[in-house]
């Protein structure tokens, strides 16, 4: 066992609103330089949606992550050592500016500037590549809200497997739903991009497993942009380097949630360590693809078992490490309540980013039970709210909607679960589980004996649903963040200095400007 | 030996070396940052296949030939002693400088054409477009001009560099060339010397490490053995 610990993060999908404040919280910091612009570190997506660069989500295009062998092992699809070292000059799969969107800004001068006239003067856009006027034609979150159904959310790859009729029903006017789904590198455990860094640049810290480039050693060979299924690792164009998320890792060595967490209006994101056996990670990511959520899950370790305790201890973990994984919200989200999946794990990086599927988008509504069958689903609390009354948390059959859901589950398997539709179905109708028992607590509307059924169907305890309901609606900062002491005592100061007074000119972890192209 | 000889067969190269080893090094262990293939490929990436690729092949080709006629001058004279052989080699040799000539074309005419990629072109890099095409086009003209280079660069421009290399200069059947070939001398030292200044850097951190190395790579700040034994003084708690 070789106990190792990771910072984590889980995503309620729920809760999101799809105000992007993370995302600008993210770019103020980090990404608000030449070169960078076109980097969102985090990004919301619309799903059904294809999403920034522009169906990420699609292998066949992008060749990103990881592909069984075929001799019961695992290689990266479009990249790796005969890969990267053949196709180093000219790398075929590699995404450029426009799949992503060319970055720009107005020429807002000439508002004020602009010569006395008969017409107004108006603010065109440029590029901010080479500074010319020119016609946008994508932004980093074009597909927002549906909008471009035909073009976007039609061409989804994660529809794919579903039926003709479901995909049209998904898209009728009326029945049509949504959901958000925000995005940061995964801080994976057997990261494509480590794997496919040719210069070595890439490394996951062994500390805490946030995924670095280090930008002295990155050479520009751009295989990790390729070759990271997520789509996580940006080339800047300017520097001839390529970054990504950095976790805000300044920020959790100082004891601070990342900004996009810290920022999120929704209050959707949790941080936590979770302690693994490192010594899974080959199996867990070679497994069959039925099987690679389960094998994921059981390489998470209990952080109060006495054993798991002794060999990480053994293993250089700090004291305060382990206590912070016992206070964990991630591993409670993840192992303990399994109310959390990773996002796409058929790819096979081990991301350590989990989502609490969302649950709003499925259910189905008073409105939306057209035919006979349907109504008859319906409890009569429900039927006694207006038509107007979208959500339904009151059916007779208490998970009958979840089954005749609007938004198909083999859409969210798709992304959630390499299509096992099992997994995502069993976390939804805990979900639901606990807002039967929530109703119960607060509005008293329902059969008690109904809802202990349906409690006792996902295997929770009235406690245990309080937990979860807590942590999930009522959470103050210190339960969301649990962030582990960073023990830069023991390491090279990386921060002195005044970082602040190059921002905006230098990428992170620089002391001088890196501004400057080449020599 | 005129001036010109004297600064372009012993004075220059020296130099050339000189700025090329201090300068790479320095900009290397200092200056890191700044070591890269600055692809634009991220920027336009289609027409640039059949410029980039050619040119990398060709000139890759080209360059081991020459090391190869530096290094193992009697083993290049041997296998041209059949006629047929040299013939061989010298055509493949023009085949790939020529391979190298086109992408070099393609490349200059796509950096100057396209706008993004003109976004991030600096002077250095126009600058060493140039020098690397009259480098190319001299390499070329010679190959036609003055038949049986690896013949002529093995006998008696090998000796000529290794005096060099020993710091006994003996240029006089370096003198003795045409002056296309001086010139392509010159032009070859200058190269070198561009090396710190220009993204000519990335050629010497090509990446063959790779092959040697594990896939994941993990760094520990501390040694994670050791961090937790009492006697070592430090101790995460
Ligand atoms: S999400 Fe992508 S960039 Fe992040 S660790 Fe995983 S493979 Fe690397
Ligand atoms: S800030 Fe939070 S709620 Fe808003 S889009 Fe981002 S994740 Fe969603």
């Amino acid at each position: 066992m070789d106990v190792r610990s990771q910072i984590s993060m889980v995503f309620h999908l729920d809760k999101c609103i799809g105000c992007h404040t993370c995302s600008v919280a993210c770019k103020n910091i980090w990404t608000d330089r030449k070169g960078a612009e076109y980097m969102w570190w985090n990004n919301v997506e619309t799903k059904p949606g294809t999403g920034y660069p522009g169906k990420w989500e699609d292998q066949d295009i992008y060749k990103g992550g990881w592909e069984e062998d075929g001799k019961g092992s695992i290689r990266l699809k479009g990249a790796g050592k005969p890969k990267s070292l053949t196709n180093i000059f000219h790398n075929p799969h590699m995404p450029t500016i426009d799949d992503y969107y060319e970055p720009f800004t107005y020429k807002y001068l000439d508002l004020i500037e602009a010569e006395a006239g008969d017409i107004q003067p108006t603010a065109r856009p440029v590029s901010m590549i080479t500074g010319e006027p020119m016609d946008i034609q994508m932004g980093p979150n074009w597909d927002d809200d549906l909008s471009g159904t035909p073009d976007h959310a039609r061409k989804d790859p994660n529809l794919e497997g579903l039926s003709e009729a479901e995909q049209e029903a998904m898209f009728q006017l009326e029945r049509m739903a949504f959901f958000y789904l925000p995005r940061i590198c995964n801080h994976c455990l057997n990261a494509a991009c480590v794997a496919s860094c040719p210069s070595g640049a890439i490394y996951k810290r062994g500390e805490d497993g946030v995924v670095l480039i280090n930008q002295d050693v990155c050479r520009g060979w751009r295989m990790c942009v390729t070759a990271c299924p997520y789509k996580k690792s940006y080339y800047n164009w300017n520097t001839g380097k390529s970054e990504k998320c950095i976790l805000c890792f300044p920020r959790l060595e100082s004891g601070h949630a990342p900004a996009c967490m810290h920022s999120c209006v929704g209050r959707i994101r949790y941080l936590g360590v979770i302690l693994y056996d490192a010594d899974k990670i080959e199996a867990a990511a070679s497994a069959p693809e039925s099987e690679l959520v389960e094998r994921q899950l059981d390489m998470l370790l209990d952080p109060f078992d006495p054993k798991v305790i002794a060999a990480a201890k053994a293993n250089g973990v700090a004291d305060s490490t382990i206590e912070s994984a016992q206070k964990s919200p991630t591993y409670k989200f993840v192992k303990e309540w399994d109310l959390a999946l990773p996002l796409h794990p058929e790819f096979r990086t081990l991301p350590m980013l989990f989502y609490v599927p969302p649950l709003l988008p499925v259910m189905a509504s008073v409105t939306d039970a057209i035919d006979d069958e349907r109504r008859q689903k319906i409890h009569e609390i429900g039927k006694k709210w207006s038509d107007d009354w979208i959500y339904d948390t009151s059916i007779e059959e208490l998970f009958g909607t979840i089954d005749d859901a609007r938004f198909p589950l083999e859409y969210l398997a798709n992304l959630f679960s390499a299509g096992d539709v099992e997994a995502v179905k069993s976390r939804l109708q805990k979900l639901m589980a606990i807002r039967l028992h929530r109703r119960r607590e607060t509005v008293g509307d329902i059969d008690e004996a109904a809802v202990d059924k349906a409690l006792k169907n996902v295997g929770l305890t009235g406690r245990r649903a309080n937990a979860i309901y807590y942590l999930t609606s009522l959470a103050k900062f210190d339960d969301r963040f649990v962030i582990p002491p960073a023990h830069r005592e023991q390491a090279i100061e990386m921060l002195d200095g005044d970082v602040g007074a190059v921002k905006g000119e230098t990428g992170f972890g620089f002391k001088r400007g890196t501004n400057k192209r080449g020599a | 030996m005129n001036l010109f000889d004297t600064f372009s067969l012993v004075l220059f190269p020296y130099i050339a070396v000189a700025v090329f080893v201090i300068g790479l090094a320095y900009r290397y262990r200092k200056r890191g940052f700044t070591v890269t293939s600055l692809s634009s490929q991220f920027l336009e990436g289609k027409s640039l296949f059949w410029a980039v690729v050619p040119f990398h092949i060709g000139i890759l080709v080209v360059l081991l030939g020459h090391l190869a006629a530096f290094l193992l001058p009697d083993v290049i004279l041997a296998w041209n002693a059949a006629p047929l052989r040299l013939m061989i080699l010298e055509g493949m040799a023009l085949i790939f400088g020529l391979a190298t000539l086109v992408g070099l074309a393609g490349l200059m005419y796509r950096r100057f054409t396209n706008e993004r990629v003109r976004a991030v072109t600096t002077t250095m890099d126009v600058m060493l477009e140039f020098v690397l095409l009259a480098q190319v086009v001299l390499g070329v003209w010679i190959a036609v001009g003055y038949r049986w280079g690896s013949s002529w660069f093995a006998s008696d421009l090998t000796p000529y560099l290794w005096s060099l290399v020993t710091f006994s200069p003996e240029v006089s059947a370096a003198a003795a060339m045409p002056i296309v070939v001086k010139l392509h001398i010159l032009g070859a030292f200058l190269l070198l010397f561009l090396v710190p200044f220009t993204r000519l850097a990335h050629v010497f951190v090509a990446p063959l490490h790779y092959i040697v190395r594990p896939y994941q790579q993990v760094i520990w700040n501390w040694d994670r053995r050791k961090i937790r034994d009492p006697r070592s003084g430090t101790s995460v708690r």
